[in-house]
């Protein structure tokens, strides 16, 4: 396993797929000198290295939403074509005559793909950082820290998500272009298309909202059903991290921006709002998971042909 | 009596209801040279994939270096080298680092694996490109870095899937000499997959045909042309003249089990070569020969018989 992975992690880093991540951590550097610093002082949390990622003010959309849009399709171009290339190429068959175990291809591939996106998001986060303590002239605080190392590995975690499907894709479809175009399908359809059956499904469940007693099931359902999104997990959990005093809640669900403001004006420590994603992590964990073990199932028992 | 290092009992491949492997028995001593023939579709690649574990078979037993190669992958691949059909590399990747990646999956360690690559390279005659991407190899010169990575491991047993597909009639010669070459003087057995009998065996110790999913003939070359010429030799002899006595003369002659006279055709069977005396028999009843030619099949035609219609 340990040849593949730094065969494969060689790969990454080759050629083509370095401009790209080159560009990626330009991108934060970009973002972190165009971000508003003014309406970030006057307006944000108090927490600028937070406010950093989740502040659109100045910037087309914000660092978070970047990651959370761009972010699957970095993972899908990592892993759409690890196992059906090797199969065009004629190579795998002559690896698999070599003596390293079928899971060990795989993992090597995944945990190459892994440490990639690692040092891709570690790389985005530490250049916007460091590009704004400059413009800033202060450190990020303990509990910042702790935070923005909590949304990196839930970032990562994510991205993870999305090349572990590429990759189960990669092993289904032999060839890569159809590979790469159905886990670009499953991607919207996931991401996007869960919100609107996430609301049809809630009116149907629940078809007559009169008090707030149903308007309370109608949201949980709804809530319920989108969370079956990785996206949907991602943006609670790092909603949940990335700010401070909306941080002891998980949702919005029947409360509004305005409540909050009124209620809660005092931070909660990193700590807290860590416990509430964990859920979360475990649940993308465990997706990514069962993505494995389908591929699992159907890579160690097929049979490989030149 | 040499060590088996390929066994096979009742192997059965069925993909639905075809049976791609059909009851297939076999047998590999250390050091043999093994041809394994057939027509494409025979089943011939099944099988190689059955015995390094690539695909699993539906009933039967196989034992590849004492090893199963569904249960124990591991121990079979690190002594047995395998040679795809078509064989891939890293196209981007030059042939030396092709070469190094496969030694490291083979936990090799590095100093050991360059000389060894360097010494592999020299042999199959790549030095000069070693440092070019395979890419723009030829097919022959990847079908040797193909060799140079089979041996890579020093196997104890390779296994070679049509190796001579696509090789000029050079390229083939070159091959069977290496193949002859590492039998006889690294004592290492060879596995070699073909559809052109005619190529193949000259370096073969024995061969298996193939047919259906089934070895139909096995044995060495010398063998098989004996067991398949239907009886053993056959001569026609042109005669003219000569009546009943001749043909007396002639069925007595030893181990003849069959003359038949068909206008001035006689077409003898017999057991052993007996051109000599069926010839000076023929002058010596007075008639006049016209004319005489052995019957003798080579594998070739042998083979031929059993495929017709059957290779694309």
């Amino acid at each position: 396993m340990r040849a593949i992975f730094w065969k494969e992690l060689g790969d990454h880093f080759g050629k083509r797929r370095f401009n790209l991540m080159l560009g990626l951590v330009l991108v934060g550097v970009v973002w972190a000198m165009f971000v508003d610093k003014e309406a970030m002082v006057t307006r944000g949390t108090g927490a600028f290295y937070l406010d950093l990622f989740t502040t659109t003010e100045g910037v087309p959309l914000s660092l978070l939403q970047f990651l959370s849009f761009f972010g699957p399709i970095i993972g899908i171009t990592l892993g759409f074509d690890s196992i059906n290339s090797e199969r065009t190429q004629g190579t795998l068959s002559r690896i698999l005559a070599q003596p390293v175990y079928r899971d060990s291809v795989y993992n090597g591939k995944f945990l190459a793909g892994l440490f990639t996106l690692t040092i891709v998001v570690f790389s985005l986060g530490i250049a916007a950082v460091g590009v704004a303590m400059f413009r800033y002239g202060l450190p990020p605080s303990g509990d910042e820290v702790l935070r923005l190392i909590g949304f990196g590995s839930i970032t990562i975690a994510f991205l993870a998500f999305w090349l572990a499907l590429a990759m189960t894709a990669s092993i289904f479809l032999r060839n890569a272009v159809a590979s790469a175009l159905v886990s670009i399908g499953l991607w919207i359809g996931i991401s996007f298309f869960i919100v609107f059956a996430a609301t049809t499904i809630a009116d149907r469940i629940v078809p007559d909202v009169e008090d707030f007693e149903d308007q309370s099931r109608h949201a949980n359902v709804q809530l319920w059903v989108g969370r079956v999104s990785p996206e949907r997990l991602y943006s609670e959990a790092t909603g949940t991290l990335l700010d401070p005093i909306r941080g002891r809640f998980l949702s919005s669900f029947g409360v509004t921006e305005e409540r909050l403001e009124g209620l809660l004006s005092s931070p909660v420590p990193a700590s807290q709002s860590l416990l509430l994603v964990w859920p979360h992590i475990v649940v993308i964990l465990a997706m990514i998971a069962s993505l494995m073990s389908v591929s699992y199932v159907r890579f160690m028992r097929e049979e490989i042909r030149s | 009596m040499s060590e088996l290092l390929v066994e096979a009992t009742g192997l059965v491949k069925a993909y639905g209801d075809f049976l791609a492997v059909d009851g297939l028995d076999l047998r590999l001593s250390e050091g043999e040279v093994y041809g394994f023939l057939g027509p494409n579709g025979s089943g011939k690649s099944t099988t190689i994939l059955m015995m390094l574990g690539l695909t699993e078979p539906t009933a039967g037993a196989v034992k590849v270096v004492g090893h199963n190669p569904t249960r124990e992958p591991l121990e079979v691949k690190r002594q047995v080298g395998y040679l795809p059909e078509s064989v891939g590399f890293y196209s981007d990747m030059s042939g030396r680092s092709n070469l190094l990646y496969t030694a490291d999956l083979n936990n090799m360690r590095l100093a050991d694996a360059k000389v060894r690559i360097d010494e592999l390279l020299g042999m199959v005659e790549l030095a000069d490109a070693m440092n070019q991407p395979v890419g723009q190899y030829s097919r022959g010169m990847r079908q040797r870095l193909g060799l140079a990575d089979v041996l890579l491991k020093r196997p104890r047993v390779i296994i070679l899937d049509d190796p001579t597909l696509g090789l000029d009639p050079t390229g083939i010669q070159w091959l069977l000499g290496i193949i002859e070459e590492l039998s006889s003087n690294q004592g290492i057995s060879v596995f070699l997959s073909s559809h052109q009998l005619h190529e193949v065996q000259q370096v073969c110790h024995r061969v298996g045909i193939m047919s259906h999913g089934k070895i139909v003939l096995e044995g060495t070359v010398a063998e098989l042309t004996e067991q398949t010429a239907s009886g053993g030799f056959g001569l026609v002899l042109e005669v003219l003249g000569g009546g009943d006595e001749l043909m007396t003369t002639l069925t007595a002659l030893p181990s003849v089990t069959a003359c038949n006279r068909v206008g001035n055709e006689i077409v003898l069977q017999s057991g052993a070569d007996v051109r000599a005396q069926a010839t000076s028999a023929v002058i010596a009843s007075g008639a006049s020969l016209l004319g005489a030619s052995s019957e003798n099949r080579t594998l070739e035609e042998i083979y031929l018989r059993y495929f017709a219609g059957q290779e694309s």
